[in-house]
């Protein structure tokens, strides 16, 4: 352990390095912008008609100082209207909610189609080029046929509502990382640890615990964090197609509106986005801390 | 070795191979792997398979395992099939990879048979400490495999191929991958741990001086098909069964003459037991 003399600068650096690195790297934006805007031309810089940077006026760009202001202030000028965090604050937590439970959906789809395709050679055939077309098709398409084909289904006395749709279409994107990874991450065991199994008289279940599901861990892990990103994406474009109120997605299009009048406010909500995507991935890293033992593998850590 | 009185194999031959054919592919693109091949290994005996690559002598071992299923002929481990012997857990097998779990740690690996055959903890952490003992690794039982040398993690592999007191030892080149030195020290180890066990090992190599120093007899095969061209009994050249060598056994007039023999069955062509002499003693 380390003498109690207090931490050296050294030792201070070398352990709070992320952080330093990550604080630095958003104050770099923060002053990148606000200089950009200081001194850059009122047009924007333009090359022929194209214009590569925009305008630096404060309805294009608002100062930074500004956006963080924005969030005391009250969301309209009615009156008893919240103030824009809580209001951004519930928002957010309405789509991680949506999103987290399209995730849950997503992991589980896509493991139990990694784990048919490992399983069958032909199931891999048939499914995979699916899977992957299936990623090709535009979620504005596919959200008014979810919703559709939402509404004719009712099991007992539950019937589905707009929220189910936007979970619905956050797991489509969260499934596609989860299944392509599991299936490489359950293929991933080498020809002596399969032929041990074998000789071992271990059948497909035991040798699924015992070899390829830790093998495949080093092989999700990335995949579950993709598809947390993924969710959050898919639940806040759903909630815009399907035109859920409540999420940052509506929240996303309302305050655009207000950019004319009030430039600083149709930020709000993409802070929101960047904080539960952040708040998604951290999640998916704890599940990493726990599933460390099984990091140890010749695999991509 | 405790237990062969009561065991119902007990009498039989570890290993008995009849006409054995394994073929690969079809029409032009078929190979015969294994053509005609006759092997018997006693209860107890140390039998090495060589010859160059494509020889077949892999394909014999994986027959035996019962990891792969031979074209035509008849094998039987302890007078079962070889399925049932698979099934019945009578042989240990150790691969030219180690083959161990990257995140279970050497005693969970060497626990592995154990653990999936169902034996409880207490009886299995009694014979994970003999199994480190016997192996040297007892200060590695917490480590993990990528901790280890190559001689290590192959050590760790044999004593769990010997987990549950096989009394056939299958082994695939294990020491294919290490360096000469270690090579000759894993050598000595194991004749000590066959002397300790009794178990029977049929053992592929590409080495000749390491077949002769292991076995009672060396089986010398060829290719195209694979099959077997010649059998050198290594105690008819005057050296002690193999349970009994110590390493100055390679030093031995027996030795080289084994040795030339063995070469001159590779090669084809008789040559003088003087000329093997001291060529090559590795």
């Amino acid at each position: 352990m380390r003498e109690g003399q207090g931490l050296t600068l050294a030792a201070f650096l070398s352990r709070f390095r992320g952080v330093l690195l990550g604080v630095l790297g958003v104050a770099a934006v923060v002053a990148a912008w606000d200089l950009y805007k200081a001194f850059g031309p009122e047009q924007g810089v333009l090359v022929g008609d194209t214009r590569i940077l925009p305008r630096t006026t404060d309805l294009a760009m608002p100062h930074s100082w500004e956006m963080l202001q924005r969030f005391g202030e009250p969301v309209t000028s009615l009156r008893g209207a919240p103030d824009a965090f809580s209001a951004v604050y519930d928002a957010s937590m309405f789509s991680l909610g949506l999103a987290a439970r399209g995730w849950v959906i997503g992991v589980v789809v896509g493991l139990v189609l990694a784990l048919a395709m490992s399983r069958f050679r032909i199931v891999e055939s048939a499914l995979l080029p699916w899977v992957v077309l299936s990623q090709t098709v535009p979620l504005i398409a596919i959200a008014p046929l979810v919703r559709r084909w939402g509404s004719e289904i009712e099991i007992g006395g539950y019937t589905w509502t707009s929220q189910d749709s936007v979970a619905v279409i956050a797991a489509y994107l969260a499934f596609f990382p989860v299944a392509v990874g599991a299936l490489r991450g359950l293929k991933s065991p080498d020809q002596t640890h399969l032929d041990l199994m074998h000789a071992l008289g271990v059948g497909w279940w035991r040798t699924l615990l015992t070899l390829r599901l830790p093998a495949s861990v080093p092989f999700l892990l990335p995949a579950l964090r993709l598809a947390a990103a993924s969710a959050v994406i898919g639940a806040v474009v759903a909630e815009v197609s399907i035109g859920l109120k409540g999420g940052l997605g509506r929240m996303v299009i309302d305050y655009a509106v207000a950019a004319s009048g009030d430039p600083a406010k149709p930020w709000a909500p993409i802070f929101g986005a960047v904080a539960i995507g952040l708040v998604a991935a951290g999640a998916v890293g704890l599940l990493g801390l726990v599933l460390r033992p099984f990091r140890l593998t010749g695999a991509p850590r | 070795m405790t237990h062969a009185a009561s065991d119902p194999t007990a009498g039989h031959a570890a290993i008995q191979v009849r006409g054995a054919h394994r073929v690969f592919g079809k029409g032009r693109k078929r190979v015969d792997a294994l053509s005609a091949v006759d092997l018997t290994v006693a209860a107890g005996e140390f039998v090495s398979l060589i010859g160059p690559s494509g020889c077949g002598k892999s394909t014999l071992l994986r027959l035996v395992a019962d990891l792969d299923s031979p074209t035509s002929g008849e094998i039987s481990v302890f007078g079962k099939s070889a399925r049932q012997a698979r099934l019945d857990h009578d042989y240990g097998i150790a691969f030219q990879q180690s083959g161990l779990l990257p995140w279970r740690t050497v005693a969970g690996n060497v626990e592995l048979p154990l653990k999936l055959h169902g034996i409880n903890s207490d009886v299995r952490r009694e014979r994970v400490e003999e199994l480190l003992e016997l192996v040297g690794l007892t200060d590695f039982a917490k480590s993990h495999p990528d901790q280890l040398s190559g001689g290590m993690q192959q050590r760790v592999a044999i004593a769990r191929a010997l987990a549950e007191s096989p009394r056939l030892l299958l082994m695939d080149e294990p020491f294919g991958a290490l360096d000469e030195i270690t090579r000759e020290r894993m050598q000595n180890e194991l004749v000590r741990i066959c002397a300790e066990t009794g178990a029977a090992v049929l053992f592929v190599t590409h080495s000749i001086p390491e077949a002769v120093f292991l076995s009672d007899r060396v089986v010398v095969m060829s290719p195209r098909p694979g099959r077997i061209t010649g059998v050198v009994d290594v105690r008819a050249d005057g050296m002690v069964a193999a349970h009994d060598r110590s390493a100055g056994a390679r030093d031995e007039e027996g030795f080289f003459r084994a040795v030339g023999e063995v070469r001159s069955l590779l090669h084809g062509t008789p040559e003088p037991a003087s000329a093997a002499r001291g060529v090559d003693n590795r």
